[in-house]
């Protein structure tokens, strides 16, 4: 039995690397896999979890990330490629039609 | 915490070291060198083969729709496999439960194959 | 099977969508009208599903079923109501909006039908794999909804922005359970519960939490989490705007209910009072920046920002959790039947310009044009101001009267002045609407029409407006 801080450091670390990629990024794809980079942190952060606890209950929940993982790469790719064919960008900043 | 425990490691490290080192040498010795004038040199790597093309093929985006409908019901699969392991305790409540599941993505799957996404022929059209 | 009957309204709108999927290949464009009554009779299906629930259920126990996942009490039993009721209004609304707009497409259905699914099934939620779940099978299909009105590039932008903050907002929601889950080696609502009643509330617990609070407050339009929320609300369709300011507030709050107020949450003094700031920052910027907007539609998705903000000041409540959550659930009530009568005047205005403009002057001289329409739009901003007799006050003042019972005096002061300063921007359009003359009127002189569906949907929610504000009794009686 390993001790588990040192897994639970490094999710930490991946999870802001992600959080910090959205913040600054400007490639919507980019954007996007710093979101999956997030994701996979907290999956992470589940199986060291479910380690510790001796229970299922955090490799059940990675299950459940993972299938809605794919379901937001299917949809999100998605829309990236329809933008991509109306603007030929996938700059965020060039979306600007609308003005917040 | 014996430091003898450690010299496995230690052998290990000079053993990828020396022939990460001889790999570059012997390449620097024998590889073709003038850039410019050589034209296997510049050619994109395709293990060994001889290259056809460029690199930066375009893919039509039907191959991206094809791949993304692969991942969606590829990943199902992370569902199958707690299932299969533990099928005797589940019994048929487990089954039944399966069942509706994979019956759920059918639904989905004759859908796609419905609206034409799986034919590669028409749809340019 | 009786799991299966504690969540039959979802279950009847899952199952619906799902058959509807197959049904709308065998239906041809031009009549996809069909597609919508076939939602709208799921949607009452599911309805008399949940009055069902309301019923069998008096007592008002709180039934587990599916090992603990789900559970039905009245609080989601209402929630389900809620929730079938803007589902079918604002099917009303797009038989003619959608028809107009070109959007009229049977996936429109089919998504909005699964999101209402996710929503219910959040209402109904009592794990966290629960809310995980739900919530991403109301966002996923909302992604695609605002993108519907492709290749308009107003709307495509709306959706990607949207599907990027939404899957950011699920980043920290993920995060955060995860470290809930390792603070407390459980996932179960009420097992967390009990840990912190006990006393233990371990940093781990309260940073999870936080990050949840940050994810959920993205999905809600909380200040300073609200960045997309005007962009997209104003980029999407009409339609799915009203499905939004509507269904996807009831469906966060529904969660944070669940988690911070009836769960772990209100027990760790500091996120109480982290979510009274995020209350107090999102009424004051939300009202102060709809004060600037000349757009209609811009002004009522600031709008919805602000009405985020006096709901959280229900979740903030916790001296009598009861109390706060029967005024979070009774505004969420009043706020749908209000945002939908203004965003029928709105759908109504789109369709007879045939675009996606709701510039003020597009407002002049309404009342001369069609009166009914301005006057269902005065009733709507009257009700989002907080006009006594309107359903907007009732709300507004059950919510104020649990922050100052749980000693937030200060904030429920805040939200009554904010609500002044809201009155500001509303009046602007109902003075445009009767008071202005419209040069461009006496010109063509062209008159409004409404659509029959549409003009039913806007007299539903009018009386319940009205109702609500005479009688809030009728509603809360339920709740008792």
């Amino acid at each position: 039995m390993t001790s588990i801080e040192p897994v639970i450091l490094l999710s930490a670390v991946l999870f802001t690397i992600g959080a910090v990629g959205v913040l600054t990024r400007r490639n919507a794809l980019m954007i996007f896999m710093s979101v999956e980079l997030m994701l996979n942190a907290a999956n992470l952060a589940f199986v060291a979890f479910a380690q510790q606890w001796g229970n299922l209950d955090g490799q059940l929940f990675v299950f459940f990330v993972m299938a809605v993982a794919a379901a937001e790469v299917a949809v999100g790719l998605a829309l990236i490629v329809a933008i991509f064919r109306t603007k030929h960008s996938t700059d965020v900043d060039e979306l600007s039609q609308l003005r917040g | 915490m014996i430091p003898s425990d450690y010299l496995p490691i230690g052998v290990m490290i000079l053993l990828a070291t020396g022939l990460a080192c001889l790999v570059v040498l012997i390449s620097i010795l024998f590889g073709p060198r003038r850039r410019a004038k050589n034209p296997v040199k510049i050619a994109s790597y395709e293990s060994g083969m001889t290259a056809i093309g460029l690199g930066q093929r375009r893919f039509p985006v039907r191959f991206y729709l094809v791949a993304v409908l692969f991942i969606l019901f590829d990943i199902e699969i992370v569902f199958f496999y707690p299932w299969a392991v533990a099928f005797r305790e589940l019994g048929w409540p487990g089954f039944v439960s399966m069942l509706s599941f994979i019956g759920i993505l059918f639904v989905g799957f004759i859908w796609v194959w419905k609206k034409g996404a799986l034919e590669w022929e028409t749809m340019d059209k | 099977m009786q799991d299966l009957m504690l969540i039959l309204p979802p279950l009847i709108v899952f199952l619906g969508a799902t058959a509807l999927l197959l049904v709308d290949l065998k239906i041809a464009d031009d009549r996809k009208e069909t597609v919508a009554w076939i939602a709208m009779f799921l949607l009452v299906g599911a309805l008399i599903a949940a009055v069902m629930l309301l019923y069998f259920n008096r007592t008002g126990d709180v039934l587990y079923g599916f090992s603990n996942m789900i559970l039905t009490d009245r609080y989601a039993a209402l929630l389900d109501i809620v929730f079938a009721l803007i589902g079918i209004g604002v099917f009303l609304l797009t038989l003619r909006y959608n028809r107009v707009h070109q959007i009229m497409r049977g996936e429109f259905f089919v998504l909005t039908l699964f999101s209402i699914g996710g929503m219910m099934l959040m209402a109904h939620a009592a794990n966290l794999v629960t809310i995980f779940v739900a919530l991403e099978m109301f966002s996923i299909p909302l992604y695609v909804l605002c993108g519907v009105a492709r290749p308009r590039l107003d709307s495509e932008e709306s959706s990607l922005k949207y599907f990027l903050l939404g899957a950011f907002a699920s980043g920290f929601l993920v995060y955060g359970i995860a470290l809930m889950y390792g603070a407390t080696g459980t996932l179960d609502i009420a097992t967390m519960l009990k840990q912190v009643e006990r006393g233990q509330a371990p940093l781990l617990l309260v940073i999870g939490a936080g990050l949840m609070l940050v994810g959920l407050g993205f999905k809600v339009a909380a200040v300073p989490f609200h960045m997309w929320t005007p962009d997209v609300y104003d980029g999407a369709p009409t339609t799915v705007t009203a499905f939004m300011t509507t269904a996807t507030k009831a469906a966060g709050f529904a969660a944070l209910v669940r988690v911070f107020l009836l769960g772990p949450g209100a027990f760790v003094g500091s996120l109480v009072s982290a979510i009274a700031i995020l209350a107090a920052l999102t009424m004051i910027f939300g009202n102060l920046f709809a004060l600037a907007q000349r757009s209609v539609k811009r002004m009522l998705a600031y709008s919805s920002i602000a009405h985020a903000g006096y709901l959280l000041a229900g979740i903030a409540s916790v001296a009598n959790i009861g109390q706060s959550a029967n005024a979070v659930i009774f505004y969420l009530a009043t706020y749908a039947a209000t945002s939908l009568a203004a965003f029928g005047v709105l759908s109504e205005i789109g369709s007879m310009n045939r675009d996606e403009d709701h510039g003020l002057e597009r407002y002049t001289g309404l009342a001369k044009r069609n009166p009914a329409l301005a006057w269902v739009m005065a009733l709507a901003l009257f009700s989002l101001m907080g006009m006594p007799l309107t359903a907007g006050f009732t709300g507004k003042y059950l919510l104020f009267q649990s922050a100052v019972s749980s000693g937030l005096n200060w904030l429920a002061l805040l939200g009554v002045i904010t609500s002044v300063i809201s009155a500001f921007y509303y009046l602007r359009v109902i003075v445009h609407m009767f008071m202005k003359e419209d040069a461009t009127v006496a010109a063509n002189n062209e008159q409004y029409y409404v659509s029959k569906p549409s003009l039913v949907m806007m007299t539903l929610a009018s009386v319940a407006v009205v109702a609500l504000g005479l009688l809030p009794t009728l509603l809360l009686n339920m709740f008792a």
